[in-house]
């Protein structure tokens, strides 16, 4: 994972944007959050919270049952795969080079600039404000959705957990909405990626 | 510890839903027909995945998850206790029949069985069991659709009863046959945790019969579909079990 300084691989040129690793993670958590999502709606089908459902051919599983088998199996490589991402990001120091320095003016600024269309995206190696936000919040609220999923899942067998997100009924409201903030963000990631392809060439080829 | 507000339950809207999870001959083939829009999106291009395959992967996964809960699980840990205020009213009803094929039991005909590895295998009515220490708890009853709803129950513990019957502890499970033909499976850590109560009890009252008269077992660190209800035999095995639900997909183990 770390850049091998004597001998570095053709794929870790300077010019290179995006590391393997992270390459790999970014297309794992897509499997694992398409699967986690489909699945989940099946699962809110069986005892919607509000007066919504979501239609049954796109959901993931069948009935209940299959779906908590998909959604109990994602959530492993959701986990495993968001924990090898987070530690390389941040023993790499990326982590704090890419969404770092980070501020709300900064962001209002960017985001003023980009729906005026005169955001560039001159250099694929730098996050302006908002994406940096936005790829903050999607981190922030995958950890928020696997720490209410725990508590859905064993909210016996972790108390404090549990009483930190106000109990069961309150821990599978938080997942809901950590799951729909999730979806919005995807909707807008998958919109900019239409309007900016090269960065689909760039999580694809590193460059 | 949350106060949850009270759901709206209704009794038609109960047995409605409990209709709509019934089983049925395509359920078990829901691979076939769960391989929707995700699925096959996930799997367009691999058609080396057969379907068999995929549905074998995923019980394997459940039964490293029965594994993992196994490891969660705390023989010592108790489940959240609430007051009478917070209790859900009317309790729900849940089953994989409607309320009308609840099964009536005779109280005064009724021997609960006993078999496996157990000492004493002599069959126990009411009044045997009620002599065990009466224990009650008020505890958040989770189903495995999502929604919960807080009961008070009272029986016996169950830890007691296995002592009484001189089961082998050392086994893996405990099965459950019931009157409505419903069967389930525990572990042992499980069956002897403090909370796991052979429940003659409702708020108070008589088990009712749609809540299971005449015995049922309450466990608080498990989800609803592996609390059995009309319980007229218990085992002591190695020899795995299953259960109705489990063995159509959903996870053995079934903690919470």
């Amino acid at each position: 994972m770390s850049r091998a300084a004597a001998h570095p691989p053709s794929d870790e040129s300077p010019t290179l944007i995006h590391p393997r690793w992270l390459r790999i993670t970014h297309w794992l958590n897509v499997c694992a959050v398409v699967v986690l999502v489909l699945s989940g709606w099946r699962i809110y089908n069986a005892s919607p919270l509000f007066d919504l459902r979501f239609p049954r051919e796109w959901t993931l599983g069948g009935w209940l049952g299959g779906a908590l088998q998909w959604h109990f199996a994602a959530m492993w490589l959701l986990v495993g795969n968001g924990l090898v991402y987070l530690t390389a990001n941040l023993a790499s120091g990326r982590f704090v080079r890419r969404f770092l320095p980070l501020s709300p003016r900064a962001v209002w600024q960017d985001l003023r600039a980009a729906l005026r269309g005169r955001l560039t995206h001159a250099d694929p190696s730098h996050y302006n404000a908002v994406q940096r936000a936005a790829y903050l919040f999607a981190v922030f609220d995958l950890l928020l959705i696997v720490l209410s999923g725990l508590v859905l899942w064993k909210s016996v067998q972790f108390p404090l957990l549990r009483d930190l997100l106000g109990g069961y009924e309150a821990a599978r409201r938080v997942h809901f909405f950590a799951m729909a903030a999730l979806v919005a963000f995807v909707l807008l990631h998958v919109t900019m990626v239409a309007i900016v392809p090269r960065t689909l060439v760039t999580m694809l080829r590193g460059r | 510890m949350s106060s949850s507000k009270k759901p709206p339950f209704d009794r038609d809207v109960v047995v409605k839903e409990a209709l709509r999870v019934m089983p049925s001959a395509s359920r078990r083939q829901f691979l076939r027909h769960g391989l929707t829009l995700g699925g096959l999106a996930l799997l367009t291009g691999c058609d080396l995945v057969s379907e068999q395959s995929v549905e074998s992967a995923l019980m394997r996964v459940s039964r490293l998850n029965d594994r993992a809960q196994a490891l969660l699980f705390s023989p010592t840990r108790l489940a959240p206790t609430y007051t009478p205020a917070e209790m859900t009213r009317p309790f729900p009803f849940n089953a994989y029949y409607s309320l009308s094929r609840v099964p009536a039991v005779a109280a005064e005909d009724f021997r609960l069985e006993v078999s496996g590895l157990v000492t004493e295998r002599r069959p126990w009515t009411l009044a045997d069991i009620a002599a065990l220490p009466r224990v009650e708890q008020i505890t958040r009853h989770i189903c495995v659709e999502g929604w919960s709803a807080i009961g008070r129950w009272g029986g016996v513990r169950f830890a007691d009863f296995l002592a009484r019957i001189g089961a082998d502890t050392s086994a893996r499970y405990v099965g459950f046959k019931c009157a409505d033909d419903y069967y389930t499976s525990i572990d042992m850590p499980t069956a002897l945790h403090p909370q796991t109560q052979l429940t003659l009890e409702y708020d108070g009252e008589v088990l009712p019969a749609r809540y299971g008269f005449p015995l049922k077992l309450r466990m608080p660190t498990k989800l609803g579909y592996k609390n059995p209800k009309h319980i007229r035999a218990v085992f002591v095995t190695n020899t795995y079990p299953g259960g109705y639900w489990e063995d159509q997909g959903y996870n053995w183990f079934g903690g919470s």
